[in-house]
């Protein structure tokens, strides 16, 4: 990295601590854009991030997400909290572009200065969107918002990987969705640690609830993962909100700030742990891609990487070859 | 550090209550390679530039059909100056008079854009007249 980079990305994480909101934006770009400024203002900032409560809202489209966060941003702003949003919308594989319609149902908030919302596109990074809507929460965070609400589609792995990484994650469903819903579910369930059906204004809201329940109850609780000596988690709780009223909304943030007490004693070690190893991972492989294709180490990568397209070479053995060329650089 | 896409804000400042061609001016951006944040109907000239600088856009594309062009207008490129976003492309979509549109220029649009102009044709100029920072 430049001398250059690194005085532009002190002085832009600087200014966004202080409450530059133009500041925070451009950082946010760079850690969209993965680049250099973004990596140097990370290292300066991650120590000052670790205190927001990170809650991932996900679910089918058309559920009321969007709504949903706005009326979270409503009562979080009663309660004197402020809030950032991230919202995720897919970019087409083919052309690149994405349309980022999310933020139409918050605009009542632009112009809260405790209020900030930035929408994404998901683009299509290597190792998944977790790393950049991990990196670009940590930013939000060290800049002193007190609730960051990451709302993405269910639909896609990689989205629901990024809302299954919050310390909080809700999924939303609406009454009478029909079949799609029952195939989501199964594996949407599986990252909640709310489930809220919303749309309560509409027939049949009671009977979803139920049937959500019923599958809640069929299924273990969520794992804890490695560590088996913390309090097991529990199972999620079935809300029923109106988005569009705001009926159950309080109902709901105290739903979330349960959670994330129960979340600071034990299972909390848990969703922050898989956050960082997802994150830590990325960088991991990020790193060793660049040195292989370094100009010490290209020629033999590719090589090595068309004896394996010709089925010369297996892969294992190619990733062993490789590994134990960096190793004889550190020798 | 690749190519970022460029990414547009379309917004419709003022009273007017058809947004049938704002949005079809998004959909048609994305599918030529933009990122577009769309922020709907009745945005005030305040709403929408901090929603420019929150989303740090490298355009600001205003749809505006009432007629009320010449006051809200200006307002939004004096606020994105002010907030320090005066890099920002700013274009104009609508029917706007010859005699407004020196005004426009003067007070800091890039391009008017009439009613018979193409997707094809915004994508163009917007690639040729936006560089995306950051
Ligand atoms: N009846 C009803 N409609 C709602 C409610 N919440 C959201 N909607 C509507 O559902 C549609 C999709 O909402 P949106 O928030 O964009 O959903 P998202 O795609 O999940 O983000 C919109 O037309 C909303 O107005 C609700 O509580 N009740
Ligand atoms: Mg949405």
């Amino acid at each position: 990295m430049t001398a250059d980079a690194g005085a532009k990305a002190a002085a832009l994480a600087d200014a966004a601590v202080a409450g530059d909101r133009l500041a925070l934006a451009r950082l946010l770009t760079a850690v969209e854009n993965r680049s250099p400024i973004a990596e140097a203002a990370l290292r300066s900032l991650f120590p000052m991030a670790g205190r927001a409560h990170l809650v991932g809202i996900t679910g089918p489209p058309g559920s009321g997400k969007s709504t949903l966060v706005a009326a979270l941003i409503a009562e979080a702003r009663r309660a004197g909290r402020t809030v950032a949003v991230i919202a995720v919308d897919p970019s087409s594989p083919i052309t690149g572009g994405a349309l980022l319609g999310d933020r139409v149902r918050m605009q009542a908030y632009a112009d809260d200065g405790d209020v900030f919302i930035r929408s994404m596109a998901s683009r299509g990074h290597a190792g998944g969107l977790a790393p950049t809507s991990a990196a670009a929460a940590a930013v939000l965070d060290a800049a002193g918002f007190d609730l960051i609400l990451i709302e993405t589609v269910g639909t896609g792995q990689s989205e629901v990987e990024v809302a299954a990484a919050a310390d909080t994650t809700v999924v939303v469903e609406a009454p009478e969705m029909g079949d799609e819903v029952q195939a989501i579910k199964a594996g949407l369930l599986e990252v909640a640690d709310v489930v809220v059906v919303n749309k309560g204004d509409k027939p049949g809201a009671q009977r979803t609830a139920s049937q959500l329940r019923a599958m809640l109850v069929a299924t273990a609780p969520r794992d804890a993962g490695a560590s088996s000596s913390g309090p097991r988690p529990k199972r999620p709780e079935v809300l029923i909100t109106t988005a569009a009223t705001g009926d159950g909304i309080p109902e709901l943030l105290a739903a979330l700030d349960r959670h994330r007490g129960l979340d600071r004693v034990g299972e909390s070690t848990a969703a922050r742990h898989t956050r960082a190893e997802a994150h830590v991972w990325a960088i991991l492989a990020e790193r060793l891609r660049e040195r292989l294709h370094d100009d010490a180490h290209a020629t033999a990568t590719m090589a090595l990487l068309d004896e394996v397209a010709d089925h010369r070479t297996d892969p294992y053995t190619a990733a062993d070859l490789l590994l134990g060329a960096l190793r004889s650089d550190d020798a | 550090m690749t190519d970022r896409p460029i990414k547009v804000l379309i917004a419709k400042p003022g009273l007017d209550g058809h947004d049938r061609g704002a949005k079809v001016l998004a959909r048609g951006l994305r599918d030529e390679g933009f990122e577009v944040v769309y922020t709907g109907l009745r945005q005030t000239p305040e709403m929408i530039a901090t929603a420019a600088l929150q989303e740090d856009v490298d355009v600001v594309g205003l749809s505006i059909l009432s007629g009320a062009h010449m006051t809200l207008v200006p307002r939004v490129t004096k606020l994105l100056t002010e907030r320090g976003m005066d890099d920002v492309l700013v274009t104009v979509g609508g029917i706007i008079p010859d005699v407004d549109v020196e005004a426009l220029r003067e007070a800091g649009v890039a391009e008017v854009f009439g009613p018979g102009t193409t997707i094809g044709q915004v994508a163009d100029f917007l690639r040729a007249n936006a560089r995306p920072r950051g």
